[in-house]
């Protein structure tokens, strides 16, 4: 209800603004405010849970209660709207009486074992309950108990730990459109479970793990691969090589208190390389190569009449989505493994023959900003040299609790290279990591092997940025290149409906499963939100400026690993190492 | 009450549901209704089925078939008992309501019996508190109960 009179208010008053008295104090606000709106405009702070910018307002957890004169109950200021000359309370005895009390039913039926949670100090629940001074919990009763599920190869559900706020049931509806997850039962019963009841490694999520920033407490958190990764290091048996993707090097300082769009690509090879692994290789560098198979891919299907508009096809996340809901989209979608892949599939053959080490011996481990790699490395179709091309897949988190855990401060470390010769990349392979960076780095790569001539200008503007659907035309020497771009699969799919519809025709797309591109992955560190993100793609983008080389065709380490082992791009080498397939999955 | 059937026999009478509700704008409701009225219960893979064609996804589906206590989604028996366990009921005594139930029928809220006869649920409230304690077999709603009411209610379904 309060949300369809926000609404109403929204057309009718649009230009108006509505005199308030906050606390006593008058302030004027735009008319379509929420009183949390008008609250935070005015510099008042009012406690939230339930409520996350960017998803539809909820008012399920009542910890934003406010007190409105003439009103007899206390309302929830994230979906009441403003009214003219409304006074409002936002502190008195009441209100924070109602908040503690609220918070304390909220704690009864919750496990108080924070030191034993992987979220500890990274708590909004925890934070909450600091904030409001809560030092006993008055009431005892009931609590729920789930099994913890961890059926998915990518995000591990304990319920126990959940309070039912919904944010991840509106990222996972709202934001990404995959429907996985929704409210069962009801009252005291209420959990939030995929469809028919079934664990989440059953449903249609698609594992990006966007559910994990949204939630508040840990309830939600990535399935680990620290201790496999630990036991592979202390294996004397096993040469453990480690890549670390474009998206981490701009946000691993941040756990360590380094400030957001810090670039700290030099300390955390360092700090990593203390960890023990052998060889410490650039994601990078496989980025680059994926531009030359994906590249020419496109070239080949533009100027040969093949399967058009070209999709990509790094982000695993998009990749299920797709199997499941566009699977007539199939033959659009490049067959180039992601560049998390093609660095395992090198690594295990190129790279063990040159060090002489068997592919069996070798464990290929990757700190990804994302969780739907740790599914995407168990696909059957990724096992290029007879092994998995990649065993075990850390989030940036996992990264900086292994760290954490071995006493290491990023911070402090001094700055070192990845290792030769898969740590060599260019400023077109950072930008991977950025929505709109797999576009632009490949219409550089296009347009010069395309017109052999070299491009007047390397910042293709237009398809970065935070805008969910962009689109551009490229001039390349007079054909229209027409290319689009999305991020977040809610996006994706308002784009993906217009080309199914017929409405528009490209060539070129650009999806990519989280909100940002891979800084904004699923992997990423608490908290990871709109500023954040943005923080990290500006980093990014500097991370690109910085390079000599900015093409990924003037990589030499990659032409030299043409010359040496691969042959031509697209060969039969390349194919059977560097592509895949995909398959067909229910829609439900 | 008609077991679940062959699919495509099965799918063919949810279509006609579906049918049925074509021009409504959030038919979800009615379907499930239809579906419950004519198995008694939820099917799984009929709730599939119409999440796919009415296209709501299918975890919405199961978070309405969980939802309402009228929805069941396992096979219940022929008679389907439901005891209110609501507040007014609770006072005049659906707890002894429910112990008699579960003796003359020799199972647990929630069993069904072995015969196939009897589901024994326990409900919300049945709008009836006037006549309370309460419950309903299927359709038909049972007032004032006593041990000896039961038995007598009962005893017509047997």
């Amino acid at each position: 209800m309060a949300k369809v009179a926000a609404e109403v208010n929204r057309k009718d008053e649009q230009e108006n603004v509505a005199t308030l008295y906050l606390d006593g104090r008058e302030i004027q606000v735009p008319a379509s405010s929420s009183v949390l709106e008008a609250c935070k405009s005015a510099g008042i702070h009012i406690p939230t849970l339930c409520h996350m910018d960017g998803l539809t307002p909820y008012g399920g957890c009542r910890i934003c209660v406010v007190e409105i004169e003439g009103q007899p109950t206390l309302a929830a200021a994230c979906v009441t709207p403003v009214r003219e000359g409304m006074k409002i309370q936002t502190s008195s005895k009441k209100v924070r009486e109602a908040r503690k009390a609220n918070l304390e039913l909220l704690l009864s039926n919750h496990p108080l074992d924070c030191q034993l949670c992987d979220r500890n100090q990274f708590c909004e629940l925890q934070d909450l309950a600091y904030e409001l001074g809560v030092r006993k919990i008055r009431f005892e009763g009931e609590q729920q108990h789930h099994e913890v599920d961890i059926s998915s190869p990518s995000v591990k559900r304990d319920l126990d730990r959940c309070i039912l706020c919904g944010r991840c049931i509106r990222t996972c509806s709202e934001i990404q459109s995959v429907f996985a997850i929704d409210f069962a039962n009801r009252g005291f019963e209420s959990y939030i479970s995929p469809s028919l009841g079934l664990p989440l490694g059953e449903s249609v999520c698609i594992n990006c793990g966007q559910c994990i920033h949204a939630c508040p407490t840990g309830a939600l958190s990535e399935v680990e691969h620290v201790e496999k990764v630990w036991d592979a290091l202390n294996d004397p048996e096993k040469t453990v090589v480690l890549q670390t993707a474009p998206a981490i090097r701009v946000s691993i300082g941040e756990p360590f208190g380094m400030p957001q769009g810090t670039i700290s690509t030099g300390k955390m090879v360092a700090a990593l390389r203390r960890l023990g692994f052998d060889y410490i290789f650039d994601t990078n560098f496989s980025a680059d190569l994926t531009i030359i198979e994906e590249g020419t891919e496109f070239i080949t299907r533009l100027t040969q009449g093949g399967v058009l508009p070209l999709i990509t096809s790094c982000s695993p996340g998009w990749i299920k989505f797709m199997e499941h809901f566009y699977p007539e989209l199939m033959e659009n979608v490049s067959t180039c493994k992601s560049p998390q892949q093609m660095l395992g599939a090198v690594v295990k053959t190129y790279f063990a023959q040159k060090i002489g080490v068997e592919a069996k011996d070798i464990v290929m481990a990757s700190i990804m900003p994302c969780t739907a790699k740790k599914y995407e490395c168990q696909r059957d179709e990724m096992r290029a040299s007879g092994y998995q091309d990649v065993d075990y897949t850390l989030t940036t988190r996992e990264a900086a609790r292994m760290l954490r855990e071995k006493g290491i401060n990023l911070a402090e470390m001094p700055e070192e290279d990845f290792d030769e010769p898969l740590g060599l990349s260019t400023g077109a392979a950072a930008v991977f990591g950025a929505t709109g960076g797999v576009m632009e780095a490949a219409l550089r790569t296009v347009y010069e092997k395309v017109t052999g001539e070299t491009l007047p200008k390397l910042d293709f503007m237009d398809v970065r940025g935070m805008d969910g659907v962009k689109e551009a035309i490229v001039d390349v020497k007079g054909t229209p290149v027409r290319v689009a771009v999305a991020h977040g699969l809610g996006n994706a799919r308002t784009l993906l409906d217009t080309v199914r519809a017929g409405e528009v025709t490209y060539h070129f797309i650009e999806i990519m499963a989280c909100p940002g591109g891979c800084i904004g992955g699923g992997g990423q560190p608490i908290p990871t939100n709109l500023d954040i993100r943005m923080k990290r793609i500006e980093a990014i983008y500097n991370v690109d400026k910085s390079f000599p080389v900015r093409k990924s065709h003037e990589n030499p380490a990659i032409q030299k690993l043409y010359e040496d082992f691969l042959g031509e791009p697209n060969g039969e080498k390349a194919h059977h190492l560097l592509h895949t397939h995909y398959s067909c999955r229910e829609k439900m | 009450m008609e077991a679940v059937k062959g699919e495509n026999l099965v799918f063919s009478e949810v279509d006609e549901i579906l049918e049925k509700y074509q021009n409504e704008r959030t038919p979800l409701l009615a379907v499930l209704q239809d579906v419950s009225r004519k198995w008694g219960y939820l099917p799984r893979d009929v709730m599939g089925y119409v999440a796919k064609k009415l296209d709501v996804p299918s975890a919405q589906v199961w978070g309405a078939a969980t939802f309402y206590s009228f929805f069941e989604t396992e096979p219940v028996g022929q008679y389907m008992v439901r005891v209110c366990k609501s507040a007014p009921c609770h006072v005049l005594g659906a707890v002894n309501v429910l112990g008699t139930l579960q003796r003359e029928l020799g199972i647990q809220v929630g069993d069904t019996s072995r015969d196939g006869k009897f589901t024994l649920q326990a409900t919300s409230c049945l709008g009836v508190c006037g006549v309370a304690p309460a419950m309903m077999v299927n359709d038909i709603t049972y007032g004032n109960l006593t041990e000896e009411r039961i038995r007598e209610v009962l005893a017509l379904y047997e």
